[in-house]
């Protein structure tokens, strides 16, 4: 047989990988470690990526995502109003409507209204905190210095892990340890101790399900991550399961369901687009590809992110070639993520198709190994959301 | 019981063999979700893609480990691809062939050269 993924591991040298505070913390714990975004990282633990999954949807999931960038944009001029003024020149988004302790989603757009980025975007008050994917953040952080340097000082954020907890009783076992967290509600954000370390915690996630991510100081995460799954219903969960998890919820992974080459609107993203930045908005446009976005929110596109349902039990993956027809020869779009969702019990995939092949309920063909398999254009989430509104 | 590199084991059973994956291959692949198997009564040489695998992490083939005739295939995986994992050197056979060249065995690993070969 050919082991792909055994031989991938083999002989290459993780001599310049980056390791997060939680390292050792990973291999005491017996997780499969594998490169990813220039991080030695945890892929699964010894209980398996279907489990992990599992354990997250039934109890509560612990992820390291210190691999991500975290930065701070400090006003020049201490306010707010100007630092968000400055951030809404490069995103599409309502930094400046955004509530003091409260996040958002955004993305850097290009000139060809392309997706440079997603981020998450907070309001801490006197100052605008992000988090940005780990294989762009140095594009991020250069974007920033160089767009954004006459109103705010980038401050790029070194020292501090970030844990991500998520799952129906992330809530009990988070407030366990701080019984503040409990009073949050989806996408707040609180500043407060938990475990005697400073965190920022915001109630928020890449799994579809209740949760928070927690910015923690590199010093005091092991303990925190410790006295976490110390909770017997918090179980660690690897890159492997956070996959499986945000197909299963609909979200997009940068660099396979957007990138520089598609826009907002062909990823139908336009929810994260606010009335205000939209055309005949009080602050209309202004942002990095505009006028391509704001024309494509009105006017349409030629293509469209959809979910996909395989019609067998083929998991259908990323750069599958979709077709209109069982016979047809042209290729329509493509599979940018796909595989298996435990909860689910059967393969999923997003992918791109044209317009009018995109409503809901219309039947696609993808071709696996040389063979056309049905699938149906489906509503995501594939599972449904789980937040605490 | 003999091995291959391709992480296959063959049991001679009667006048033919009962192939697998070895329980390295199973765990290196992860939770199997999707086996789709040949049909019985074909003819295969030595390196072909007879049985395609998914695992929760990628798509791999199970290659005909010699010469000759698939006489049988587990029906009981495409049902339940986790089988691979709980049970490979039992349960979990992929498939039964007729080897056309039977002594083409002999040329295949030991239980001690694969453990060498696998680290």
């Amino acid at each position: 047989m050919v082991l792909g993924t055994l031989s991938q591991t083999r002989g290459r040298t993780l001599a310049e990988l980056k390791q997060t505070p939680l390292y050792n913390l990973h291999v005491e714990l017996g997780a499969k470690m594998v490169p990813f975004a220039g991080y030695d990282m945890p892929v699964q633990y010894p209980m398996g990526v279907m489990k992990e999954h599992l354990a997250t949807r039934t109890g509560a999931g612990l992820f390291d995502v210190s691999h991500m960038g975290q930065v701070v944009l400090w006003p020049r001029s201490k306010e707010y109003k100007d630092a968000a003024l400055a951030l809404e020149k490069l995103v599409p988004i309502d930094v400046l409507g955004l509530e003091p302790m409260r996040q958002r989603y955004a993305f850097f757009t290009n000139d060809q209204g392309g997706i440079q980025d997603d981020l998450m975007v907070t309001n801490l008050g006197d100052h605008i905190f992000l988090v940005v994917n780990a294989a762009c953040k140095d594009a991020d952080i250069m974007h920033m210095q160089d767009n954004l340097s006459a109103d705010c000082m980038v401050e790029v954020i070194t020292d501090r892990a970030l844990l991500a907890l998520q799952g129906p009783k992330a809530e009990t076992a988070l407030a366990k340890i701080n019984p503040e967290v409990a009073n949050m509600k989806f996408m707040d954000v609180i500043e407060l101790e938990l475990n005697g370390a400073k965190c920022v915690v915001s109630r928020s996630g890449y799994t579809g399900e209740d949760g928070y991510e927690i910015s923690v100081h590199e010093d005091d995460a092991d303990a925190l991550a410790r006295a976490l799954l110390a909770d017997a219903d918090v179980e660690p969960i690897g890159l492997g399961a956070r996959d499986s998890l945000r197909l299963e919820a609909g979200l997009c992974l940068y660099g396979n369901d957007i990138d520089t080459e598609t826009t907002p609107i062909e990823a139908a993203l336009n929810w994260a687009i606010q009335k205000v930045r939209r055309k005949g908005g009080e602050r209309e446009g202004g942002f990095v590809g505009s006028e391509i976005i704001l024309d494509q929110m009105e006017n349409g596109t030629a293509r469209k992110r959809v979910g996909l349902l395989p019609a067998g039990r083929a998991p259908m993956r990323d750069g599958t070639p979709l077709f209109a027809s069982e016979t047809d020869d042209e290729q329509i779009g493509a599979v940018t993520s796909g595989g298996f969702g435990p909860t689910i019990e059967g393969p999923m995939s997003m992918g791109y198709v044209p317009t009018g092949l995109a409503a809901i309920g219309t039947e696609i063909f993808a071709e696996i190994r040389g063979k056309r398999m049905a699938a149906t254009v489906t509503k995501m989430p594939f599972t449904p959301a789980n937040f605490k509104r | 019981m003999k091995f291959t590199e391709e992480h296959e084991w063959l049991e001679p059973n009667d006048d033919h063999v009962i192939v697998g994956i070895t329980p390295h291959a199973a765990e290196a692949l992860g939770e199997l979700v999707f086996v789709e198997l040949p049909e019985a009564g074909i003819n295969v040489s030595k390196g072909d893609d007879v049985v395609v695998i998914e695992s929760v992490k990628a798509a791999s083939d199970i290659l005909a480990p010699l010469d000759g005739e698939i006489i049988e295939v587990n029906e009981a995986l495409v049902e339940n691809p986790a089988l691979v994992n709980e049970d490979p050197l039992g349960a979990a056979w992929f498939f039964k062939m007729k080897l056309t060249t039977p002594s083409d065995m002999d040329e295949l690993m030991e239980e001690d050269e694969y453990k060498e070969l696998i680290g």
